[in-house]
């Protein structure tokens, strides 16, 4: 009797220092579920999701304050890959917070431009180039389409082209064929 | 007899090779105009270095190589440039693209060229050399042939294999080629093996081209090349194909020829090579073969830029029941956009289809997992659960299953019963991958900037603040040796102190060597000016 406990005293002491030391030694670093997320939203910095940023919205969204559905430019492929992600039901976009808009850029109509610097100031990813009183252009390159810098524009000299597809860029389609019916 | 290796798969489609192969090259005349495009290779699009309204000499770059993975551009001839506009290019898409016109002059006049003296020259200067000659594969993927002869952390590439199989059906430009100039071939198989420092070339050629294997072997005399009969396979052409056939070697999936020590280029690639290194020629013109419905099937060696509409032209009158012009072989070829589209480098075949020669394909049939593809593929795939993934859109599982490995052949099309057009699916989910990536890369590039931008902005506001704390604090730092304190009292000091000597009178300065007389002149001047100030100060004084 007195064996038997002692044997499953010293089991459970030894057992208990060996987990105890595999939760210290082997610690996993909680998961960075924010980045996964973050990697996941288009990084257009638009602020449509009523964050300041794809980042606190990311944020949000990994803190349970935030809904999937709030950002239109990712789009219906962005909510499913979010709820694949999190494991929860897709649902559609949230049309509070917009519509999916094909990609665009921001041009700056040159003859126009006073050279307000006021765009400049909006531009969440500084893809504006200019000076006081001198003309701005917008670096199409880096501009992620945001449109955060029309409405500052004092004298609306800003509007947005939606990209074109060249030959780079160009994508194969999903196939479309005939198919015999019985 | 060298021993020869098989690879998996392939398939035997009616070859229609000797309706092109009996009549010997022609040289097709000037066309009444060129359009040649800018983006003829893989990498970066070349940089028009030519203005409108400038004459342009034969063989005069055109269009400048942008970065490594990238090559020149050449007038094909001599004449004006009357535009550099988008035109329409032989591509699937059919988008225009960036191509400079030339107005021929019909004078021929070449721009001055010079031989290259390969043994001697720095082997990095040759391929910049090359690059600037416009040298890509001519066998239809046209990647610049500079960045294939670096043999880069590797000493050297031990084997070399020049690609005369020519497996698809209906071309026979690499035939005609190797049977009428296969001493420049060898002759251009030597510079690369210079500059890979191989120490074999084998030169694989099918056997249903004899007269071609025949002329290569009588070139070869003399010299260590082997060239070796392949059996006639479809796609023994392939590079990976090739060199399982020859060498019984196969790269690791994702993986490159040369990791095994081996590189492989067309024999026409090695020509163009033999041209610009032993005659300083550019990639001007190209053997291509013109053949399906037209009148006389034939191989022409033509210029890049000469539009596919008079090209054909040059094989008879157009038939009133061609429908159209398929780019490459029928297997790995695409329907031209447009029969204005010009002759670019890749351009190895041009076939005129009608209903009679290409019916359309019967209604598809869905997939009844028969595996025949399988069976077919010559890298291994299991290209049934590729269609199976690319069709639902899980394009992660078809990368799982080596989607990057398949090489577009269309074997497995040519084998599926259902008649299910299985390379689309693939070149799909392709594109739609490398579009994913795209946006990722300018995601992780709008992160990066927000990022900075955040930071900036409060890099601004720290700065700021500082200013202001250091403007309300008086001076940052206190005169060495004085308490931080007394530094308030002292600026007030200092100032007082500089007042007073404001008032006491400006000291003339700089008078040491000045005669007498001018000293006499400054002294009245001072006394003038100190009666003035005293008269100007007395009434503030009363006041």
């Amino acid at each position: 009797m007195l064996t038997a406990l002692l044997a499953m005293a010293g089991l459970t002491l030894f057992l208990g220092l060996v987990l105890g030391f595999a939760a210290i030694k082997f610690k996993v670093e909680e998961s960075p579920l924010v980045q996964k997320i973050d990697a996941i939203l288009p990084q257009t910095q638009c602020g449509q999701c009523g964050f300041p940023g794809c980042k606190p919205y990311a944020t949000a969204i990994a803190a349970g304050e935030a809904d999937i559905n709030q950002c239109p430019p990712g789009g219906e492929e962005g909510i499913q890959r979010l709820s694949e992600l999190l494991g929860v039901e897709p649902k559609p976009l949230n049309a509070e917070h917009g519509v999916t808009k094909p990609k665009s850029v921001a041009v700056i109509d040159e003859n126009i431009c006073i050279g307000c610097t006021l765009c400049i100031q909006a531009c969440p990813v500084d893809a504006i180039l200019g000076a006081a009183k001198h003309m701005h252009t917008v670096i199409e390159a880096e501009c992620t389409g945001c449109e955060l810098c029309i409405p500052p524009c004092p004298v609306d000299c800003i509007s947005m082209k939606p990209l074109q597809e060249d030959i780079t860029t160009w994508k194969w389609k999903y196939p479309m064929y005939a198919i015999k019916h019985f | 007899m060298r021993k020869l290796f098989d690879f998996h798969g392939g398939v035997h489609p009616a070859q229609h090779k000797a309706e092109s192969a009996t009549l010997p090259i022609a040289t097709a005349p000037l066309p009444t105009r060129l359009i040649v495009p800018m983006h003829q290779h893989i990498g970066n699009r070349a940089k028009p270095i030519v203005s409108v309204g400038e004459r342009v000499l034969k063989g005069q770059m055109i269009g400048q190589a942008d970065g490594y993975i990238s090559c020149a551009v050449h007038a094909p001839t001599s004449g004006t440039v009357s535009a550099i506009e988008m035109a329409t290019v032989p591509h699937p898409s059919g988008l225009p693209d960036l191509c400079i016109r030339i107005e021929p002059d019909g004078e021929e006049q070449w721009v001055e060229r010079t031989p290259l003296d390969y043994t001697t020259m720095n082997p990095s200067e040759l391929r910049n050399r090359l690059r600037d000659l416009g040298l890509a594969g001519m066998g239809g993927a046209v990647f610049p042939s500079h960045a294939k002869l670096n043999p880069g952390r590797r000493a050297n590439v031990p084997t070399l294999i020049l690609n005369g199989a020519e497996c698809e059906p209906w071309i026979t430009c690499d035939d005609l080629l190797m049977r009428e100039r296969a001493d420049q071939i060898v002759a251009g198989g030597k510079i690369m093996q210079h500059m890979l420092g191989a120490s074999e070339v084998l030169i694989g050629i099918e056997d249903n081209k004899p007269e071609a294997i025949q002329a290569m072997r009588a070139a070869c005399a003399g010299t260590d090349f082997e060239v070796i009969v392949a059996p006639t396979k479809y796609p023994s052409g392939g590079a990976k194909q090739l060199t399982k056939i020859l060498t019984g070697k196969e790269p690791p999936a994702g993986g490159r020829s040369t990791e095994i020590g081996v590189q492989v280029f067309n024999v026409a690639t090695v020509y163009t090579l033999a041209r610009a290194v032993l005659h300083g020629e550019p990639v001007i013109s190209r053997v291509i073969t013109v053949t399906g419905n037209v009148e006389r099937p034939h191989n022409f060696e033509a210029l890049i830029g000469t539009p596919v509409r008079e090209l054909v032209a040059l094989a008879g009158t157009p038939r009133a029941d061609t429908q159209g012009y398929i780019m490459g072989g029928p297997m790995m070829g695409f329907n031209l956009p447009s029969d204005q589209a010009p002759l670019i480098k890749a351009t190895n075949c041009l076939i005129a289809t009608s209903p009679k020669l290409f019916p359309a394909p019967p209604p598809a049939l869905p997939c009844i997992r028969c595996t025949l593809c399988a069976q077919a593929c010559p890298v291994d795939l299991q290209p049934q659960e590729l269609y199976w993934f690319s069709r639902a859109k899980e394009f992660g599982k078809a990368q799982e299953y080596d989607l990057f490995d398949c090489i577009e052949c269309g074997c497995c099309d040519y084998v599926c019963p259902s008649n299910i057009p299985l390379v689309q699916y693939y070149r799909f989910a392709k594109s739609e991958i490398w579009a994913r990536e795209r946006e990722k890369d300018k995601a992780d590039v709008a992160r990066d900037r927000h990022e900075f931008r955040d930071y900036r902005i409060e890099r601004e506001k720290k700065e700021r603040a500082d200013k202001l704390a250091a403007k309300t604090q008086g001076p940052k730092t206190p005169a060495p040796g004085q308490p931080a304190a007394d530094s308030k009292q002292a600026a007030i000091q200092a100032a007082i102190d500089r007042a007073k000597l404001k008032r006491a009178g400006v000291e003339p300065k700089n008078v040491a060597d000045l005669p007498p007389e001018k000293l006499q002149e400054i002294r009245e001047i001072e006394a003038r000016r100190a009666q003035l100030k005293q008269a100007m100060e007395k009434p503030s004084d009363t006041l």
